[in-house]
C-alpha cells in the first residue's frame, strides 16, 4: 500500500492557529503554530460507543489534531460500523481524504471489543484494520493505540501517542517528579522532594527512569522503577553525580562524575558496578549522550575554551569536535535515526534548540523563545519536546523537527521543567 | 587561635565514598495503566553550631563570590579563606562541604559542571592555606538553589557563589 506521504511533505508555512485542546487537563496543550496543509481526515464516533463511560473517538481526534499534521473532518453524529463500508461519496463531499470506521461490542466477561478500520475515501481502498480487547476504563490507551495506527497508516512513521513523558513540577519548595501520557494527561507523581530533582532520562524499557536528586544535598543518580517505586543509588561518589544517560541496550549509563577533580564523563553498568572513566580533560565534560547505535557518545565541554559539542568513541580514545557555530552549545540529543543531532545553542536572543544534520553539519535553530531547554526526541524523532518559559514561569513545548508545528503544554500555578519523552510502549 | 569545642555531633563523619546503597522501597502499582507508585525523598535535617555562627567571628562568613565565568578566588576573599583553613587544620576531625552555585542562564546540567569548578577551585585554596583535602568535599547545587530569585545582574552576582558548610549544617 502506498503511503499518503505527499500531503503532509507539502507542508510549507507554519500557520499561526490557536486552537486550545484538552483544557480539563492538568498539563494543557496549545497547539501554537502547525502545518498550513494539513490531511484532512474523518475520525466519526465508534459504532455504540456511547455504551462507554469515555468516548475513545475524542482521544483519536485530540491526538491527530495535536499532531499538527492532520484536519478533523466534522462528521457530527454519523457512525460508521467496521462492518460495513462507509459511504464514500458523502465523505468526499465534506472533503475526508481518509476515514476511519469502527465498533464497540461488549463482551461478556465485561471487557470491549474495538475494532477499526481505516479507508482512503478518494482511492476507494482500505488502509489497514485493528482489533483491540480492553477493560472500559482503558479507553485512553485504547484511543493512543488507535491514534498510533492511524498515524503510522497515514504518515508512514510510527506514533508516539501510547508513549510516555517525565518532567519535573516545582510548586514552592516542593519538587515532583511527574509522568504522564504524551498528551499530558493522567499525570501522576514518581518522587516528590524539598530537594530539586533534574535530568530524568528514561531506560529503553520504558519502566524505569534514572535521574539527578538533591534530597542528600548533593547532586547524586538514581534508577527508580517506576510500576513498584524501588528506587536505587547508582552513583554517590565524593563529589558530584550527574546527568545519567542510558546505553541503548538499557544495561549501562553514561554519568557525570567528579571524583578525580573535574566533571568527566564514566560510563557506569545500571546496578552501579563496573565504573570506568571515559573522557581524560582537565575542563568540563558531561552532559553525554549516547548515539542510537551505542557507538559514539555526545557530549558538551569548555576544552577548547567556550562550550562547544564533541563526542568520543564508545571505548574512549581522542574525541572530535562536533559544533562550530557560537561561543555556546550545549546537551546534545541524537535523534533516533542517528541523523540529526538537537541541542542548546545561544544566540543573541537567547537559548535555543537547534537541530543539526549529522552529516552535513547544517544547523537549523527550531525555536524562538529566549530560555529554551532540555530538548528530547519523541521515539519516531518528529516532535522534540524542552522546556521553555511563558510569563515567568517553567512551560513544556514541543516542536516539530521541521520547526513547523508548535505546541505548549503548560500546568496551571506550577513551573514545570525538565521534561524528558519516553521510549515507545513495549 | 583558642580551639574550638566541637559538638559531639560533628563527630560523625561526611558520608564521602561511593558505590551503591541500598534499594529504598515506595508503595507499589504494577500495572502500566494503573501507572506510577509515589515516593517520598527523605529530608536531611541541617543543624546550626554556634561559634561558628558567631557574627563577630570572620568564620561565620561562608560565602565566596565569583565574577561571571570566572572560577577564581578574588583577593577579597582570601583572608575568609585562610581563617577557615586554618580552622579546618586546627580541627581535622572537622569535615566541611563546600557547595558551588552558578546563576540560572544556560543548561542546567552544564551549570552544575561549572558550580563544580567554583566549588574545587575554592577547596583547592583551601588547601593550599593549610586544609587536608580529606575534610573537604565539594559539590555543586548548580542552579538549583538559588539564594537570589530576581533576574538582575545583582542577583545573578549574588548566585555566582560558593559556600563553606561544616558536618552538621547540611
Amino acid at each position: 500500500m502506498k503511503k499518503l506521504l505527499f500531503p503532509l511533505r507539502m507542508l510549507l508555512a507554519t500557520a499561526a492557529l490557536a486552537l486550545s485542546a484538552v483544557a480539563h487537563a492538568q498539563l494543557s496543550i496549545e497547539i501554537t503554530g502547525a502545518g498550513a496543509t494539513r490531511y484532512p481526515v474523518a475520525i466519526p464516533m465508534l459504532e455504540n460507543e456511547g455504551s462507554l463511560p469515555r468516548s475513545i473517538s475524542d482521544v483519536v481526534r485530540s491526538n491527530l489534531e495535536r499532531s499538527g499534521l492532520f484536519a478533523l473532518v466534522d462528521t457530527g453524529l454519523l457512525t460508521f460500523p467496521e462492518s460495513q463500508l462507509p459511504d464514500m461519496l458523502l465523505l468526499s463531499a465534506r472533503g475526508a481524504h481518509a476515514v476511519l470506521t469502527g465498533t464497540v461490542e461488549p463482551l461478556a466477561d465485561g471487557r470491549v471489543d474495538v475494532r477499526v478500520r481505516l479507508f482512503d475515501v478518494q482511492k476507494n481502498t482500505e488502509l489497514g484494520a485493528m482489533a483491540l480487547r480492553t477493560a472500559p476504563t482503558q479507553n485512553r490507551v485504547t484511543g493512543h493505540r488507535i491514534s498510533d495506527f492511524v498515524y503510522e497508516k497515514l504518515t508512514g512513521l510510527p506514533g508516539y501517542f501510547s508513549t510516555r513523558i517525565a518532567y519535573v513540577v516545582k510548586s514552592g519548595p516542593r519538587f515532583e517528579l511527574q509522568i504522564a501520557d504524551a498528551d499530558g494527561m493522567n499525570p501522576q507523581t514518581a518522587l516528590v522532594s524539598r530537594e530539586p530533582i533534574i535530568s530524568p532520562a528514561w531506560a529503553p524499557d520504558g519502566q524505569r527512569l534514572a535521574y539527578v536528586s538533591f534530597e542528600s544535598k548533593k547532586p547524586v543518580i538514581y534508577v527508580h522503577d517506576l510500576p513498584t517505586g524501588q528506587r536505587s543509588v547508582v552513583a554517590n561518589f565524593r563529589g558530584s553525580n550527574s546527568a545519567p544517560a542510558w546505553s541503548p541496550d538499557g544495561q549501562r549509563l553514561a554519568v557525570t562524575l567528579t571524583i578525580d577533580g573535574p566533571s568527566q564523563v564514566y560510563v557506569i553498568n545500571a546496578d552501579g558496578s563496573g565504573l570506568r572513566r571515559l573522557t581524560t580533560s582537565s575542563s568540563i565534560d558531561t552532559e553525554p549522550a549516547w548515539s542510537p547505535d551505542g557507538q559514539w557518545i555526545y557530549f558538551s565541554s569548555d576544552r577548547g575554551g567556550g562550550a562547544q559539542i564533541y563526542r568520543v568513541a564508545r571505548d574512549g580514545g581522542t574525541p572530535e569536535r562536533v559544533t562550530f557555530d557560537g561561543n555556546y552549545n550545549v546537551t546534545p540529543r541524537i535523534s533516533p535515526d542517528g541523523r540529526n543531532m538537537i541541542y542548546v545553542t545561544r544566540t543573541s536572543r537567547g537559548f535555543q534548540v537547534s537541530i543539526m544534520d549529522l552529516q552535513t553539519r547544517q544547523s537549523m535553530v527550531l525555536t524562538d523563545s529566549v530560555r529554551d531547554e532540555s530538548p528530547s526526541f519523541a521515539p519516531n524523532g518528529r516532535m522534540i519536546l524542552f522546556a521553555s518559559e511563558n510569563a515567568g514561569r517553567g512551560v513544556l513545548s514541543a516542536v516539530s523537527s521541521d520547526g513547523r508545528i508548535r505546541q505548549r503544554l503548560s500546568i496551571e500555578a506550577a513551573d514545570v521543567r525538565e521534561p524528558a519523552w519516553g521510549p515507545l510502549p513495549r | 587561635m583558642k580551639k574550638l569545642i566541637l559538638p559531639a555531633l560533628l563527630s560523625a563523619l561526611l558520608v564521602a565514598c561511593g558505590g551503591k546503597a541500598g534499594p529504598q522501597t515506595g508503595a507499589g502499582v504494577d500495572d502500566r495503566s494503573a501507572g506510577v507508585a509515589t515516593v517520598t525523598a527523605p529530608g536531611v535535617s541541617g543543624t546550626g553550631i554556634a561559634a561558628l555562627t558567631d557574627p563577630n567571628n570572620i568564620l561565620s562568613r561562608r560565602s565566596v563570590y565569583f565574577d561571571f565565568d570566572q572560577f577564581v578566588i578574588k583577593q577579597e576573599f582570601i583572608p575568609l579563606v585562610e581563617a577557615h583553613a586554618t580552622f579546618l587544620s586546627q580541627n581535622p576531625d572537622m569535615r566541611m562541604m563546600v557547595q558551588g552555585n552558578t546563576d540560572e542562564r544556560g543548561s542546567r546540567e552544564y551549570n552544575l559542571a561549572l558550580g563544580q569548578k567554583r566549588a574545587e577551585a575554592l577547596k583547592q585554596a583551601l588547601v593550599r592555606l593549610g586544609a587536608r583535602a580529606n575534610q573537604i568535599e565539594s559539590v555543586s547545587l548548580g542552579e538549583e538553589k538559588p539564594r537570589c530569585t530576581e533576574r538582575t545582574e545583582s542577583c545573578f552576582a549574588e548566585n555566582r557563589r560558593s559556600d563553606m558548610l561544616y558536618a552538621g549544617e547540611f
